[in-house]
């Protein structure tokens, strides 16, 4: 039944191009009955699922010439990104209702995007992952180019070719891993079980890991993530953020943390003070955490503070990763999912709510409109996420940072220590663009038009994001208890055995 | 009153309010729904306070739930004495607070959620006992009073409720460090079980093995987390270096929001101090003891000066505020004196600790008090509350001036009113446990009569110059509202044992834990 | 040796003969009957003859079965041969249908039956292990696909194109003719098999390495490798669309399988090894360079284009490099890999000329003129979208799986010693998505100029053609084992 997650994405998207051009009301509404529907088959899905199994919903041979299968399955990894998935899906189409431009068009590519997004969150064959992770590639690319805004043309084109280059890596990796393990599956539960050679995972590793973390926004590969969410339209840079990003983060778990789990074992000798990958890696994570917060400190533009803070944001879900303990895995999905909210919601109030409506999103110029009063649903949106953000207690934030600071704390002290650095630079530009933005007392330049008031799609994508991360804040449970026990699960045996601590 | 979970109810019910409130959108619907709310979770505290077991002022009422076990995070409240005490003033105070806004035409259906949400951060406050969700309600706490400041403030609004929230979250980022070192070395979050391991003295042997800090012994890294927690404490109270926030924050924000600030969010860093630092940390506190005192001294003395030096009443108040808080700090220091089998020291010790809870209530509810008084004055004069702005008013509005007097006398200290047993008791147990600071400490009350005094002068008596000659008395409603408040000063300052029974118990049992 | 069996001869040759015929018919028909007809029936008619003959041919290969030779290897017919015919015949049907509504030429006949004698040219190629018949086919083919490019005798591009063509089309006979003479020297023989048997030996000749450098720069002209690429940029732009699309997609099959064939089957003995630092000398090794030379130039060089057909000429050019590099694996499975691939790429190329030759009247071109072209013309954009990401090799499109499958088994074959020569082709092939973006970027992002708004007509047939073409694009790169499935049977 999940598999038609990605068929009714899919379904959608051809449907809605078959909408006549004259009227686009049906594009949008195929599109957030096909939303709706794949979030529905999720949960319903989550429901049935018992902790800690393996559950396949689809097993079919398809190459069998280079035994590649056709193989969905879930575990409680996948599942927390695919509830993620059909959260950040209704919440940017009910973001995108006025898109007024080549509405089919949109529609058709945002549902090919979330079917892909979809589809690699369910693949158990790594052929199959691949495909879908590339798939998202070309509809981001058109997304941004055709409705974004600040330079879109060279944002898209960098984003792709960015995500392109980090896919020719995982590519390169995911053949070697191929051939060396006999060429006769693509299985990841058996490549996972296959012993590679560990001076095969010293490079093969690194490799995939980066190709991966490149779209995770890992530093210094980040570059594209600022001018890519910032040209990109609202439900776009939602889905980039929301989604996408964590398309990388989950490779880096799934693929190369836990097919090559010896790739981050120590090299036995030193240069510069790295003794193994996982030093490498947690210290660009940490600097994309220190990095990202800094710069978003002093951006002049709304969108690339949110833009620089997801950078940050993401540096957390890759330190999470290379702490190699238990909670700090489960910190680093929890964010996965956490920042995939929040970041959708702060997007969609700088994107939606204020510029579609000032269509300025300079800093200072919003401190002259006063926005809290004339947008005080937008401004009440906005704190909420500001609050998620800076990881307060009882939303997602604090939680999964919690767990990854305690996990880092585990396996280096001083990069806990700095990375709590970054959760206060971050409050200061969560601190700052909050009061830049709807709390200015500069005088108003000129008669202030009034604005449009914020519509009930708005409020309705707004609410549900901000449900989400409060249920998951207060009650985290509920996201927790899918993933610890499939990170116990012998999938990661591999990664247990090697550094497990 | 067992079985069913009054004290997340007491906590939830203050948060549907502030979402009703929300709902509503109408100021005049929200001002009935926050009083009826505010009220509701005053008597459901009364409710609980009847069904208190004074004598051994252990934890009661306690849930416990598992939350995220794999954190090995539960939900877990209860209250003790000190915990009810609390609650007790909070909602007082809140009602006080909304009571004090009730004509205020500024405030509308946000204002009064945001009360309503704060009342709830100050429950959750003053009732859990598991870091993680402590430190939830203590940040809820916070953002509401953030928006208080920021949206109906004064004129540098702006600064002065930034310079709050970040000397609060400069505090609370310390606060988490802390903890999360402790829970680091501990595996656990919980208040209690801390107090157990530290109790049993294998809080600094866990810390030195779990945390491996090379260099570092057990109790030096105790220490440093004690420090870090103290930090937090000490910005919320506050404690004098740590203070310059609150003089703004509280001039700034409108008064009847100063009077939850000053009320009962100060109460936090005191009930902080109780509640965590002394119980984890006693030995680590006493070894800072002598530090300590003397910040306790400062807090006490340079603030009675500085609020001499002013001419804004919600400045005076605001340091007299700090002063007050000052002795409470006093008496925890005196507390913390080595008497080792001294049994009469010790008793000295349950007396200041008596004090300090004493004193930590009658505080909130003077302060709130003088405030509104500031706010009616405001009211009345458009915004004008300098000292030197009035004169003679009680000629204009005697009514006004004598239930003011009533408040300025119990803030002095005057006996029969309920600034008075606090203040007593505290000093009764520090001068024998701690005679020089105690001593010294004197001054500052001496300061608070001077400049309380010349308040007295300066606004009520003199010449009435002809701009205030029609300075409006006390509505008949105003002083029904005010009549509650001024009587329960009044009762307290006769009959303190109404509060004293509630919690000798658990201020035993606070002293009984710093066997010295 | 028996005598000439003359009937198994004719049974052998029936489907050539039956294009020949194909072609013959509708050059007299066109000549004849339809001398003064318009120029639309004229192609319609002719392109009917030319299909019938086409499927006559598949249908005559589709029957035979077995195995043989004839003539010491001068004519051979196995599965495998077949595939690649029928390939040739389906891929002549489809340039001869994207030629129909073409306007450059009034010799529709000519034109048509040229097409088809190419074919014939092409399938002799794929038939064959000798190598005399090898030259002379390829002779046969080169001499057609000249025309082919000169056609439009209004053009001087076309022209000048064609004249290129030739001369370096002549440069490169003249190569592989000394290289196969080289041969002939040394082994004593022209047929493969026994060149083979005869080169068996672990020691390398000097002489035969000459040789060999001499038949992969012969064979690296017609298939347009760097750095004997100079020709194609120019011919892609200057030949008629039709031309270009059928020289861009059939010549490349023929040209790879004879290729492929004469390398992995004559010269079999002397492979050598191309593994990094540890290479010995042998054909690998220089093909592995071409390859390496081919990817480089080829997608870096298309970065710089503003034409859309050069851009693709370049492409091309790299996309012989990933070709070149699953010959280099020369294993029995990456010919398999190869084959897959360049029967897809030739489908997207074709498809990709077909939906320029599409734009032609409107004087497409420059990659500006595609500005807007998704709102003129969304169907024939798609497909281009289609087209172009195949060629990007993103999947779930048949240029993906191609690109996959060939990686792998050059990583696989001789232990990943072609490990380096793998890692940049991927590396090549993520620069490459930025020139199709770029052309995608002007189809669907820009907005059309003002004086260029209205839609776009194209003929029905032409636009059907496309999209079925698309469609198998789609349907080879969602199910590859499809096509693998026949692959992998001929080849057993």
């Amino acid at each position: 039944m999940l598999a038609w997650t990605i068929y009714i994405s899919f379904l959608g998207a051809a449907a809605v191009m078959a909408v006549p051009r004259e009227n686009a009301r049906p594009a949008r509404w195929i599109a957030l009955l096909c939303a709706l529907a794949g979030f529905g088959i999720t949960l319903a899905a989550a429901m049935q699922y018992r902790a800690g199994e393996l559950m396949t919903v689809a097993d079919a041979r398809w190459i069998p010439q280079l035994g590649i299968e056709y193989h969905l399955a879930i575990d409680g990894i996948s599942l927390t990104l695919l509830l993620l998935t059909g959260i950040a899906a209704i919440a940017g189409i009910l973001f995108s209702w006025n898109i007024e431009r080549r509405v089919q068009e949109f529609f058709a590519l945002y549902l090919a995007l979330i079917g892909g997004v979809y589809g690699v969150f369910l693949s158990f064959d790594l052929f199959l992952l691949f495909i879908f992770y590339e798939i998202a590639i070309i509809p981001k690319y058109f997304l941004i180019a055709i409705w974004g805004s600040t330079r879109r043309e060279y944002a898209a084109m960098k984003l792709a070719l960015y995500s392109f280059v980090g896919s020719a890596m995982v590519l390169a990796g995911m053949i070697a891993a191929f051939v060396t393990a006999g060429a006769t599956t693509m299985n990841l539960a058996e490549l996972a079980r296959y012993p590679f050679p560990v001076h095969f995972q010293m490079w093969a590793f690194p490799l995939v890991f980066v190709g991966f973390a490149i779209l995770a926004g890992l530093w210094p590969f980040h570059t594209w993530a600022p001018t890519g969410h910032v040209a990109a339209p609202t439900a776009a840079s939602m889905l980039l953020a929301g989604v996408v990003m964590k398309l990388g983060a989950y490779g880096c778990l799934r693929v190369a943390m836990m097919l090559f789990p010896q790739g981050l074992d120590p090299w036995g000798f030193h240069v510069l003070g790295f003794g193994s990958w996982r030093d490498v890696f947690a210290l660009m994570a940490l600097i994309g955490i220190l990095y990202g917060a800094t710069v978003a400190l002093v951006q002049k533009d709304f969108k690339f503070v949110i833009g620089y803070s997801s950078v940050s944001h993401m540096g957390f879900v890759l330190l999470g990763l290379m702490t190699l303990n238990l909670i700090g895995l489960d910190g680093a999905v929890l964010q996965m999912f956490s920042h995939g909210v929040i970041a959708g919601l702060l997007f969609a109030v700088v994107g939606r709510m204020i510029y579609d409506r000032t269509h300025t999103r300079n800093l200072n110029e919003l401190e002259t409109m006063r926005l809290s009063r004339s947008l005080p649903f937008a401004a009440v949106t906005f704190i909420v996420a500001a609050m998620a953000s800076i990881g307060l207690p009882g939303f997602s934030g604090f939680i999964a940072e919690l767990q990854i600071l305690i996990g880092a704390w585990r396996a280096f002290p001083a990069f806990a220590m700095l990375a709590g650095v970054g959760i206060l630079v971050g409050i200061a530009f969560t601190w700052r663009a909050l009061q830049k933005a709807f709390f200015g007392e500069a005088a108003p330049a000129a008669e202030a038009h009034p604005l449009p008031p914020v519509t009930l799609p708005e409020k309705l994508g707004a609410l549900l994001l901000m449900t989400a991360t409060l249920v998951i804040g207060l009650y985290p449970r509920l996201l927790v208890d899918l993933i610890l026990p499939s990170l116990n699960s012998p999938l990661f045996a591999g990664l247990h055995k090697a550094v497990w601590r | 009153m067992s079985g069913a979970p009054w004290i997340t109810l007491l906590t939830l019910l203050p948060l549907a309010g502030g979402v009703a409130a929300l709902i509503t959108r109408s100021a005049r619907a929200a001002r009935w729904i926050s009083a009826a709310f505010g009220g509701a979770a005053l008597l459901l505290t009364i409710a609980l306070w009847h069904s208190f077991s004074p004598a051994s002022g252990i934890l009661q009422f306690q849930e416990r739930h598992a939350w995220l076990p794999a954190l090995g995070l539960e939900y877990h409240v209860g209250a003790d004495g000190l915990g009810l005490l609390m609650l007790a003033l909070s909602a007082i105070v809140v009602l006080m607070s909304i009571a004090a806004s009730w004509k205020n035409e500024e405030h509308g259906a946000l204002y009064y959620a945001l009360v309503l949400f704060l009342e709830a951060g100050l429950f959750g406050t003053f009732t859990a006992l598991n870091f993680v969700h402590w430190f939830l309600f203590w940040e809820l706490s916070l953002i509401p009073a953030f928006f208080l400041v920021r949206l109906w403030g004064g004129p540098a609004r702006a600064r002065a409720a930034t310079q709050f929230f970040l000397y609060t979250m400069v505090g609370s980022v310390a606060l988490l460090l802390a903890f999360l070192l402790l829970f680091l070395a501990t595996g656990s979050f919980d208040f209690i079980d801390l107090a157990g391991l530290a109790r049993n003295g294998q809080l600094s042997g866990l810390l030195a093995q779990n945390l491996h800090w090379p260099g570092w012994s057990g109790d030096e890294i105790a220490a440093l987390i004690c420090c870090g927690a103290f930090l937090g404490f000490a910005v919320k109270v506050p404690v004098v270096p740590f203070h310059t926030w609150l003089p703004s924050a509280y001039a700034e924000a409108p008064s009847s929001t100063t009077m939850l600030l000053t009320g009962a969010m100060s109460k936090m860093g005191l009930y902080g101090f109780l509640r965590v630092l002394l119980p984890i940390f006693p030995a680590q506190m006493q070894h800072l003891q002598t530090p300590l005192l003397w910040l306790a001294v400062a807090s006490i003395v340079l603030p009675a000066f500085a609020a001499w030096a002013q001419t804004d009443l919600k400045r005076i108040f605001a340091y007299s505020s700090i002063n007050h808080l000052g002795y409470c700090l006093l008496g925890i220091c005196a507390v913390l004196r080595v008497t080792g089998a001294n049994t009469a020291l010790a008793a000295e010790k349950a007396a200041a600790m008596n004090g300090v809870l004493l004193q930590m209530f009658n505080h909130g509810l003077t302060a709130a008090a003088l405030f509104w008084f500031v706010a009616l004055l405001e009211r009345r004069s458009g915004g004008l509350r300098g000292l030197d702005d009035f004169g003679g008013l009680r000629k204009a509005a005697p009514v006004f001036c004598g239930l003011m007097g009533i408040a300025l006398f119990s803030s002095l200290g005057l006996p029969g009113l309920n600034g008075f047993p606090g203040e007593f008791l505290i000093f009764k147990g520090s001068f024998p446990l701690t005679p020089r600071a105690a001593s010294i400490s004197v001054l500052g009350l001496l300061m608070t009569a001077v400049f309380l005094l010349t308040i007295l002068q300066k606004v009520f008596s003199g010449p009435l110059s002809e701009r205030w000659a029609a300075f409006p008395d006390l509505t008949t409603a105003e002083r029904a509202l005010l009549l509650p408040a001024l009587a329960l000063m009044l009762v307290l300052g006769v009959y303190p044992q109404l509060i004293l029974s509630l919690v000798n118990g658990t201020a035993l049992q606070l002293v009984s834990q710093l066997r010295f | 040796m028996s005598g000439v069996s003359y009937f198994a001869l004719l049974r052998l040759t029936l489907p050539q003969i039956a294009l020949a015929l194909g072609a013959f018919l509708t050059l007299t028909l066109d000549l004849t009957v339809l001398r003064r007809r318009a120029q639309s029936t004229r192609f319609l008619a002719g392109a009917l003859t030319a299909c019938c003959g086409c499927v006559a041919a598949m249908l005559l290969l589709a029957c035979a079965s077995g195995q043989q030779t004839l003539f010491d290897g001068m004519m051979v017919a196995n599965p495998l041969t077949r595939l690649i015919q029928m390939a040739l015949a389906a891929f002549a049907i489809l340039a001869v249908l994207l030629s129909v509504s073409s306007q450059f030429t009034r010799h529709v006949g000519e034109y048509l039956s040229l097409i088809l004698f190419a074919t014939v040219a092409m399938m002799f190629l794929a038939g064959t292990q000798n190598l005399l018949l090898i030259f002379i086919s390829l002779e046969f083919l080169s001499l057609s696909l000249y025309i082919l490019t000169g056609f439009s005798k209004r053009s001087r591009a076309s022209a000048e194109a064609a004249l290129k063509y030739f001369l370096f089309g002549g440069m490169s006979a003249g190569f592989l003719l000394f290289g196969m003479s080289l041969l002939y020297g040394l082994t004593g023989s022209i047929n493969l098999m026994q060149i083979a048997a005869a080169l068996g030996g672990p020691a390398l000749d000097p002489l035969l390495l000459a040789a060999i450098v001499m038949v992969v720069i012969g064979f690296g002209f017609k298939v347009a490798a760097a750095p004997f690429h100079l020709w194609a940029p120019d011919a892609y732009q200057g030949a008629p669309t039709p031309s270009a699309a059928f020289i861009a997609s059939s010549s490349k099959i023929a040209s790879f399988f004879i290729f492929a064939q004469v390398m992995m089957l004559g010269l079999a003995g002397a492979a050598g090894s191309a593994g990094w630092q540890s290479y010995s000398s042998g054909w690998v090794m220089v093909i592995a360079i071409v390859a390496a030379v081919s990817m480089l130039l080829g997608n870096l060089a298309a970065i710089a284009q503003t034409s859309v057909r050069r851009l693709l000429a370049y492409s091309a050019i790299g996309h012989a490099g990933y070709m070149l590099l699953g010959l280099a694996a020369h294993t029995q499975q990456s010919l398999e890999a190869l084959i897959y691939y360049v029967l897809t790429y030739a489908l997207a190329a074709m498809g990709a000329f077909g939906v320029l030759g599409a734009l032609e009247a409107e004087g497409v071109d420059e990659l500006k003129s595609l500005g807007g072209l998704s709102r003129r013309a969304p169907v024939l954009s798609f497909c281009m979208f289609v087209f172009l990401l195949s060629l990007a090799g993103i999947p779930p499109l048949a240029g993906f799986f191609g690109k996959f499958y060939v990686f792998v088994e050059a990583f696989r074959a001789g232990s990943g010693e072609l490990l380096w020569l793998v890692l940049l082709a991927i590396a090549t092939s993520a620069v490459s998505l930025y020139y199709y973006l770029r052309v995608l970027k002007q189809i669907y992002v820009v907005q059309p100029e003002a004086d260029a708004a209205e839609a776009i007509h194209t003929p029905l047939l032409h636009r059907a053609v496309l999209c079925v073409m698309a469609a198998l694009v789609v349907l080879l790169g969602c199910a590859p084992h499809l096509l693998l499935q026949w692959i992998g049977q001929a080849m057993r």
